[in-house]
């Protein structure tokens, strides 16, 4: 019985929990409401992802309704591997949160806190899990909505600033997703997005379906911050709680590129997408520009969250780059880099929120001699940041193994070697960094320089947890790798 | 006996190191040296293992579809093992009298970090294909990272900078497109007798290119215009230099070198293809430029990096001489010149330690003082530039003989001319230390603590036995499945 019903249950459980979180009230009873809510959620992912590569696709109709009228679940292994990372990290990063929220997030408004979290953890797993283009823009919606307000709650002044920069970048994206799925629905009469992959080809020399893939392509940019569309992004992640931020980083953009996935191959298919409209075109430019230019500015920034966000940045092209390959060994590689990316960014946001923790600001130059009063969270930042540059034995060594292979396979000799180029701008980002942790000696004695100042175990467990998996996936990829290639499949077969 | 096996007393005795750390010195040393005479047994064992006709390997750990972390045991690879594990032994002898005579700090550090490069070099030595030599490559790269900056003032900094830069740089811009190509051609990474790439359809063209990736990609072999870190690194402790600058690192490039053009190549590509053509000079120009900078060279250590630059040169060059015996050569240089380069390397900290003279103009005289340190120098100094009876001679002999075999005697030539400059930057300095009238006051100055004294006669020992004894290596050596 339970088990026909987990695609609702995937939604139900926390959004039913946002308002519960209001109810309590108390900061600790809230943070309680979210976290079982958070388990559930993760469990119930689970299932289903193991239900999904038992059983193949999930069809589920939405309170019975059929297709055509109701909105319809869509469930193969692409979009449960993506609701299981989500769920995934958001679990993690809420047993981070506990502490720090208390810390940085004004007392009193805890509980607006991780209701605003539970909806945004609905909207991101309802975008992934709905079959139905229209769905897919009210769960945005709901996500962005509750990410303007989760923003907000940073310490600073500036955090209203950030968080209304990100509401008129992200409202222009998502009113451009409206606007596809306007012109989409013109075209085809229908939302559902099987039924759309149906009628495309039929439609396809019309000018709206022509119009509303050009929307969604800027829209589905701005949404998951491909360069040059990525303003918002840096001061958004700067700016928000690092609680935040950490969840932001694993999620929210990821997200976004499953969405853009899901619209390229699986709706319009990447005949469609990469033959016909020269998508590659559009996309690779930005991908590789991204990724060299958003590397080199990130060895220039003095503040760690800023340092990361451009790396993020980075990355999202790398993912881009891989999408743009077209090809089964470049769409696995480049979900590969979504699930590695979303761990390494999320533990490194997280031990950078241990640093502000316990020391207060960001600024990675004065960071001197940092391992001695922090040795486990240093050492959490540099295993993350090892797999960011991609050594071996780092998830980030299989995901650019893969890239590059992919991108050779292709021909595309010159994107492996730019690839290449912009992870040694990684060593030198994150190197910078760890130089000053590890090596520098402090000028002044401070008391605080001796002795240890590690943050509390209920911030530091969930950080290894992270650096665990992506340590494990880093030396059995072939796992991770799997999935991603069986997803790459789902995404490229078009809909059963 | 499983390769496996040689990873666990490198890597058990690190926290043995935490646990004693500062407060039990003598323990934590004593641990050291008892994993490394374990170690050492273990390699001597599979050592016999490989003489007697078994071939074990461990294990695979699937890392990517078709790629996996493997070890197996290989003849070069234990010639490199017995090496690197025999070396270790020796040098954490020497450290402790080094490190305590010079009141180092962070002890505890860098003997973890010291460990843990030479479960690494373990990791290379027995590596069964390029995907796992890859990665224990990175982690020797990362592992001295901290060795190199230990330190911790501005100048360390800057060379572990540098360090971390060329060799990173050079292993991912260069050898991972490499290995990445290699695998994408040939469909493995596995190091196979006669090579994976010989049916693999490379035109003459990237066979080239692709030399070209494998010489200047792995950094650790220094191969101008590579070679840069190689100096800078030189600000380090001296065993560090001495064991890591001159023996485990240095020695992990070019062994990766000779595995990759024995084993991927195999040589009968790369001599038919002629693919060394354009790395083949670059080399003969490492060899002869960085001997003549060592000429320029007043700094000991400096002096000595260069020297270091121009041997491993050799050995890739015999590597990309590509014959059988050249080969051989190679590999045995890495024998020879590791003990005559860790000789010298121990007598240069053993002075600073005792006299605190880091220049070679200030070594007037100090032959009266310090006999010991400087007769073992004496013969280092001739085992590097290849005169009897110092092993270094046999290697030399065959890298030369190997190149005549390939029909070029240009080579040779090169090799002759290198030799020439090796006496002239090396033979003043005991010279000077025996013969020179002493310029200032320095009858105060005694020989370097004991331990330091025993590992620099037991490494000068071996230099000269090796001479006499070539057999073991080169009976070793012989058993290489050149196809």
């Amino acid at each position: 019985m339970i088990a026909d019903q987990l695609p609702a249950w995937q939604i139900v459980i926390p959004m039913l929990a946002a308002p519960l979180c209001v109810l309590v009230r108390n900061s600790t009873a809230a943070w309680v409401v979210a976290m079982v809510a958070n388990l559930l959620t993760l469990l119930n992912a689970w299932a289903l992802f193991v239900q999904i590569r038992a059983e193949g696709v999930i069809r589920y109709a939405l309170g019975g309704w059929a297709a055509p009228t109701g909105i319809e679940y869509y469930v193969d292994i692409a979009n449960a591997s993506v609701i299981l990372l989500v769920s995934f990290i958001s679990s993690v990063v809420m047993v981070f949160a506990f502490h720090s929220v208390r810390k940085t997030v004004l007392t009193g408004k805890h509980y607006l806190f991780y209701s605003a979290w539970m909806l945004c953890l609905t909207g991101l797993l309802g975008i992934c899990i709905t079959g139905d283009a229209f769905n897919v823009f009210v769960f945005l919606e709901i996500s962005s909505l509750s990410t303007y307000m989760l923003i907000a709650f940073g310490q600073d002044k500036r955090a209203f600033t950030a968080s209304f920069r990100y509401l008129i970048m992200g409202s222009i994206g998502a009113s451009f997703i409206l606007i596809g799925i306007g012109f989409l629905y013109a075209a085809t009469g229908t939302l559902n997005m099987v039924d759309l992959a149906q009628r495309i080809p039929d439609a396809e020399s019309k000018r709206a379906v022509l119009v509303a893939f050009s929307f969604l392509t800027i829209g589905l940019m701005i949404k998951s911050a491909v360069f040059p569309l990525h303003g918002w992004l840096a001061n958004a992640y700067q700016q928000a709680p690092l609680v935040v931020t950490a969840f932001l980083a694993g999620t929210a953009t990821k997200v976004s590129l499953y969405v853009l996935l899901r619209f390229f191959f699986s709706i319009f298919g990447p005949d469609y997408s990469f033959g016909a409209m020269l998508l590659n075109v559009v996309l690779l430019p930005a991908a590789v520009a991204g990724f060299l230019l958003m590397s080199l500015v990130a060895i220039y920034q003095t503040d760690l969250r800023r340092m990361l966000a451009y790396s993020s940045v980075a990355q999202i092209g790398y993912i881009i780059a891989a999408f743009c390959i077209a090809s089964q060994a470049g769409l696995t590689a480049g979900i590969v880099h979504i699930f590695n990316h979303a761990l390494i960014k999320s533990a490194l946001f997280m031990s950078v929120g241990c640093i502000i923790y316990q020391v207060g600001h960001a600024h990675s130059r004065s960071f001197d001699n940092l391992f001695s009063t922090m040795p486990f969270t240093v050492s959490a930042f540099i295993i993350s940041g090892l797999g960011l540059i991609g050594v071996p034995l780092t998830v980030g060594f299989v995901s650019k193994f893969s890239l590059i292979g992919a991108s050779m396979e292709k021909g595309w000799w010159l994107i492996g070697a730019m690839v290449l180029v912009s992870s040694l701008f990684a060593i030198v980002y994150i190197g910078r960094v760890v130089e000053v942790m590890l090596f520098r000696k402090s000028r002044m004695e401070t008391p605080h320089s001796v002795g240890s100042n590690e943050a509390p175990l209920m911030m530091l467990v969930p950080l290894y947890v992270l650096v665990a998996v992506s340590i494990w996936f880093g030396i059995s990829g072939s796992t991770t790798l799997d999935v991603a290639g069986q997803a790459a499949r789902a995404l490229l077969g078009g809909y059963q | 006996m499983n390769p496996l096996w040689t990873l666990v007393p490198p890597l058990a005795v690190i926290p043995f190191i935490i646990l004693f750390g500062e407060k039990q010195r003598n323990l934590r040393e004593a641990s050291i040296i008892l994993a490394g005479i374990v170690l050492l047994a273990l390699n001597d064992r599979i050592y016999s293992d490989v003489m007697s006709g078994q071939v074990a390997s461990s294990g695979e750990l699937k890392l990517l579809a078709n790629f996996s972390l493997k070890l197996s045991v290989e003849p070069m690879g234990v010639m490199f093992g017995v090496l690197a594990s025999f070396l270790w032994v020796v040098t954490t002898v020497y450290s402790i009298g080094y490190m305590r005579g010079h009141n180092e700090k962070n002890q505890t550090r860098f003997y973890c970090c010291f460990a843990l490069a030479i479960a690494c070099v373990m990791a290379a030595a027995y590596a069964d294909n390029l995907l796992t030599l890859f990665v224990a490559y990175e982690a020797i790269t990362l592992s001295t990272f901290p060795l190199v900056t230990h330190a911790g003032n501005a100048d360390s900094r800057k060379a572990g900078r540098l360090y971390l830069l060329l060799l990173m740089c050079g292993s991912i811009g260069l050898f991972l497109p490499a290995i990445i190509w290699i695998s994408s051609a040939a469909g493995t990474l596995t190091f196979t007798p006669g090579g994976v790439l010989s049916d693999a359809g490379l035109s003459k063209g990237a066979a080239t290119i692709l030399v070209c990736l494998l010489v200047l990609g792995v950094g650790k072999a220094a191969v101008m215009p590579m070679h840069r870190w190689l100096p800078a690194a030189m600000v380090a402790p001296t065993p560090v230099s001495a064991l890591l600058h001159a023996v485990a690192v240095v020695k992990t490039g070019v062994f990766t070198i000779l595995k990759v053009i024995v084993y991927i190549f195999g040589i009968d590509m790369v001599s038919s293809t002629n693919a060394a053509q354009w790395m083949l000079p670059l080399t003969a120009f490492t060899i002869l430029a960085s001997s003549i900078i060592a000429f320029t060279k007043d700094n000991l250590k400096a002096r000595l990096a260069y020297s270091t630059i121009s041997q491993l040169s050799y050995i890739v060059m015999a590597g990309l001489l590509a014959t059988s015996m050249s080969v051989t050569g190679g590999a045995f240089h890495i024998v020879t010149h590791a003990f005559g380069k860790i000789t010298l390397f121990f007598c240069a900290g053993a002075i600073m330690v005792a006299a605190h003279k880091k220049a070679i103009s200030e070594l007037d005289g100090l032959g009266r003082q310090m006999p010991i340190t400087m007769s073992a120098f004496f013969i280092g100094a001739i085992g590097i530039i290849g005169l009897p009876p110092a092993a270094g001679m046999w290697s030399k002999l065959l890298i030369a003989g190997g190149s005549l075999d390939g029909g070029n005697a240009l080579w040779v030539g090169v090799l002759m001319l290198s030799t020439l400059l090796n006496i002239a930057y090396l033979l003043p300095i005991p010279l000077r230390a025996f013969f020179k009238p002493p310029s200032s006051d320095i009858s105060e100055i005694s020989e370097a603590p004991m331990p330091s004294l025993w590992a620099i006669v037991l490494t000068a020992m071996v230099c000269i036995l090796l001479f006499f004894f070539p057999q073991p290596v080169l009976n070793l050596l012989g058993l290489i499945q050149w196809r």
